[in-house]
């Protein structure tokens, strides 16, 4: 077991470092920060002796070596942009992006499970149908498409949420939260509604292919004979067999919706971490831009290793010790 | 009643007075981006520097009519060809307090111009100063320089205890990896004080009550609300949910305008859009070899003739450009109104004219444009291409991102470039003219690419740039550019348009050609 988490934190550190290397040999065709750094008036001595400055004008191998070597020991550098600490910069943003994550998540399940076993259990009824219509255009909308729609309806039209930022933020130590808030909450429901839409449909379809599998197994059948209530034969029974495949999808999407969230919080000026990513990009902020990419470089990798650990926990089967222990003693 | 009661009483009503008199009048401004920092010398920024202008001022600054005019320093003469003396405002005190005097003056002059400041490029004639008095100051210069005053709008002034006490009396360095206080935290003396800032989410101004000027606003409170999508600046203005915006999307103007309760403020900023060419000996990507078929003014003048610049305005700047045959705008000083009309759309003549160079079939030739650089600039491109193609040139458009093409453009690997020059942050003439049209050198020519401009041209920049009688050097600077519009060294098109738009709820608001809120002219119902 400690053989195969030190291994996969080996490979975790392996796909930091390769991910970081390949940001920095994309950073040369961004652009040069300098030229944003200073207005039109700035001499080109001046544009020269800043670029020094920066060691911008080194090769990209010394670059990376150094942004690495300083990164080993915590520092990550201080933004061009903000003049910030850049961990700070990403940390002061980390809990907006956090909240926003959580809550499309608990509405995905909370929205996704029930409609998917509706579905599955009333699959010829209209409304199933035209539900499973409607996940297909939810699926394929761009998430930029739909924030601005929810914003025309929701905030111009009907005025009745804000459709932009976060509210009233509390701050809790160094974490800053809308959910303590009234204008917070209500800042959180277009853009986690945004957020979600992909992965509603996702678990509704996930759910209901799942339940039509398990409704035609012998111990459903058997539960019915037994003259059980519907209602405790499909949540209590099929849907609990469900669950599993819901539980990893959902887990391994977390890492892709604080990804993607990047594109929700750019329209609905959502203070997160991927806006900040956003930004840095426009104005070259080569540092921000490096440490964004390794902090969701190693979100990624601990959230599949955390799901690789727990299918070892649940199957003895990929526990290899305990494989080769079983054929020893057989 | 005692006597100490009686005064409190008037205390009490005095206060209420104050607060009925000042019932909250909060201005919420929808800017497209955020600013930087709260640090004016931390980053080369004009819009950084315009919204900081609400809490730190200059010892000048630009009026309603962008004039210069005092602001912390009431008076100054030349007092040598190199040395400026400044008399400062008497009574003015800092947002904590603080009384302003020539130490403040002397610790901002050190920060900004100190080796590792991005702002030094701000004030590049700066030599050194010194304190004559509590509120005279003298500044040394390299040479005679007749911009000092331009320069010093944008050289905001700290507060020297503040800086000391904070240890910020150095800039940030990002290279070296140097934070610092300010960066997050401000004292000015402007109009309006920094109570909170969220960056990305809300930085809040409230009005300054002790601001040595008579304010010309009613507000009492600005919630600065960065929203960076166009689409969701939009909607925020329709809901209510901003009342201002300084970047109104163009292409949403006819919807903005539309509504009953919004209006929309259009007009032409600083920035004038233009051909460049390559002068260099042979061209980048030509079917012409070994020669520049460009060095022959005939052919500037043919591809000059061949734009249509009214059918460009209707269709690529949906009519709100303003066509010019100037290198500056009329805002700008060394502008002259003889060098507004064009040359004459006329795709015969520029037919003859490339038959008379020697390029009867016309010739190929490389445009380097950008699609996220000026004001519907590949729309630009493409239309002028076209026009070309018409009078029998083969120009080749290509048209990448900023990032893509800022290396090719400052490397020279062009044939044509577009370029826009607003001639901020010292607005005058002079800023072209060392930057852009003056040969390239260790102070000037930054941006001339493709190796333009002329021996006599350089000398008469040079001359103007330390010439201190006013109506001598316009006239040097108008001069410098009849030759450059006499030679059609460049192909100017127009000043590219800007739109604010505001609630009806906002009464007046101040709009200049240099784009810059200036909310201490505002009043709001």
């Amino acid at each position: 077991m400690i053989v195969f988490l030190l291994k996969r934190l080996a490979n975790a550190a392996l796909v930091m470092v390769a991910v970081a290397l390949l940001a920095f040999l994309i950073f040369r065709f961004l652009g040069d920060p300098v030229e944003l750094m200073l207005n039109e008036q700035a001499s080109q001595a001046q544009r020269d002796a800043l670029r020094i400055r920066l060691g911008l004008d080194r090769g990209v191998v010394w670059q990376f070596l150094t942004f690495l070597g300083n990164a080993v020991q915590g520092d990550f550098g201080i933004s061009y942009r903000n003049q910030q600490d850049v961990f700070q910069l990403i940390g002061e943003r980390m809990p907006a992006t956090l909240e926003l994550v959580l809550v499309a998540t608990v509405l995905s399940l909370v929205i996704g499970m029930p409609l998917g076993v509706y579905t599955a259990i009333r699959r010829n009824a209209p409304v199933a149908q035209a539900l499973q219509f409607v996940s297909v255009v939810g699926v394929s909308l761009p998430s930029f498409a739909v924030g601005i729609l929810l914003i025309l309806a929701f905030s111009v039209t009907l005025g009745w949420l804000p459709g932009f930022g976060r509210g009233q933020v509390v701050q809790l130590g160094w974490w800053s939260t809308g959910f303590l808030t009234p204008s917070g909450r209500s800042a959180l429901v277009l853009p986690s509604i945004t957020l979600s839409l992909f992965q509603i449909t996702l678990v509704m379809r996930l759910v209901r292919a799942e339940m039509l599998e398990v409704l035609r197994t012998d111990f459903i059948r058997f539960a019915r004979a037994r003259g059980l209530r519907d209602r405790t034969v499909h949540f209590r029974h099929a849907l609990q067999n469900c669950l599993m495949p819901v539980i990893t999808i959902t887990g391994l999407q977390i890492g892709n919706l604080i990804a993607f969230a990047l594109v929700t919080e750019t329209v609905f000026q959502w203070p997160g971490m991927g806006f900040l990513f956003i930004q840095a990009v426009t104005h070259v902020d080569i540092p921000v831009m490096a440490a964004y990419l390794l902090v969701v470089s190693f979100i990624f990798v601990s959230l599949n290793t955390v799901v690789d650990l727990l299918y070892a926990v649940v199957d003895p089967r990929l526990r290899s010790d305990v494989v080769r222990g079983g054929a020893g003693g057989g | 009643m005692g006597r100490t009661f009686r005064h409190l009483l008037m205390a009490v009503a005095a206060t209420a007075l104050i607060a009925g008199a000042a019932d909250a009048k909060t201005l919420k401004w929808g800017a497209n981006r955020e600013i930087v920092s709260l640090d004016p010398y931390s980053y080369g920024d004009t819009f950084t520097l315009a919204v900081l202008n609400h809490t730190y001022e200059g010892l000048v600054r630009y009026n309603d009519k962008l004039a210069i005019e005092p602001a912390l320093a009431t008076s100054w003469e030349v007092i040598a060809p190199t040395t400026w003396r400044f008399k400062l405002r008497q009574g003015v005190t800092f947002h904590d307090g603080a009384p302003f005097t020539a130490d403040d003056v002397l610790a901002s002059l050190a920060r900004v111009s100190h080796e590792s400041s991005p702002l030094k490029g701000n004030l590049p004639a700066y030599k050194s100063s010194k304190k004559v008095d509590d509120l005279t100051i003298d500044i040394d210069v390299t040479e005679p320089y007749p911009l000092l005053l331009n320069d010093l709008t944008n050289i905001y002034i700290f507060s020297k205890p503040w800086l000391v006490k904070n240890n910020a009396t150095l800039p940030t360095d990002a290279g070296k990896g140097v934070e610092g206080y300010a960066t997050n935290n401000a004292n000015g003396t402007g109009p309006f004080k920094i109570e909170s800032r969220k960056p990305d989410a809300a930085t809040i101004f409230v009005v300054n009550p002790s601001w040595w000027d008579k304010p010309r606003h009613n507000l009492t409170r600005i919630e600065f609300l960065p929203i960076a999508s166009a689409a969701t600046r939009v909607a925020a203005l329709l809901s209510g949910e901003i009342d201002f915006t300084n970047v109104a999307p163009l292409q949403d103007l006819p919807r903005l305008a539309a509504s009953p309760d919004v209006k929309v403020l259009q007009t032409n900023e600083l920035r004038t859009i233009f051909f460049a060419f390559n002068m260099g000996d042979a061209l980048y990507e030509s079917d012409v070899k070994g020669k520049n078929p460009f060095k022959d003014k005939q052919v500037r003048e043919a591809l000059y003739r061949a734009i249509d610049i009214d059918a460009l305005q209707k269709r690529a700047m949906r009519g709100l450009s303003r066509n010019t045959g100037a290198m500056v705008a009329p805002a700008i000083p060394g502008y002259m109104p003889e060098q507004e009309p064009r040359l004459p759309h006329d795709p015969e003549a520029s037919k003859k004219l490339l038959g008379a160079a020697g390029y009867p079939n016309g010739f190929s030739f490389n445009l380097n444009c950008m699609n996220d650089g000026y004001v519907n600039e590949e729309e630009i491109c493409q239309a002028v291409a076209a026009m070309w193609s018409r009078v029998g040139l083969k120009p080749n458009a290509a048209i990448a991102p900023r990032s893509t093409q800022t290396p090719k453009r400052t490397k020279g690997e062009f044939d044509i470039v577009t370029l826009g020059w607003a001639n901020e942050p010292m607005i005058d003439a002079y800023s072209i003219l060392i930057q852009v049209i003056r040969s390239k050198s260790g102070t000037g020519g930054v941006f001339n690419w493709g190796g333009w401009g002329s021996a006599k041209l350089d000398a008469l920049i040079d001359k103007s740039g330390t010439e201190l009688d006013t109506p001598k050097r316009i006239k040097m600077m108008a001069e410098a550019l009849q030759i450059v519009h006499d030679d059609i060294l460049f192909l100017p098109l127009h000043q590219q348009p800007m739109a604010w738009a505001a609630r009806k709820s906002v009464d007046t608001i101040v709009q200049l050609s240099d784009n810059k809120p200036r909310l201490w002219y505002t009043t709001v119902k």
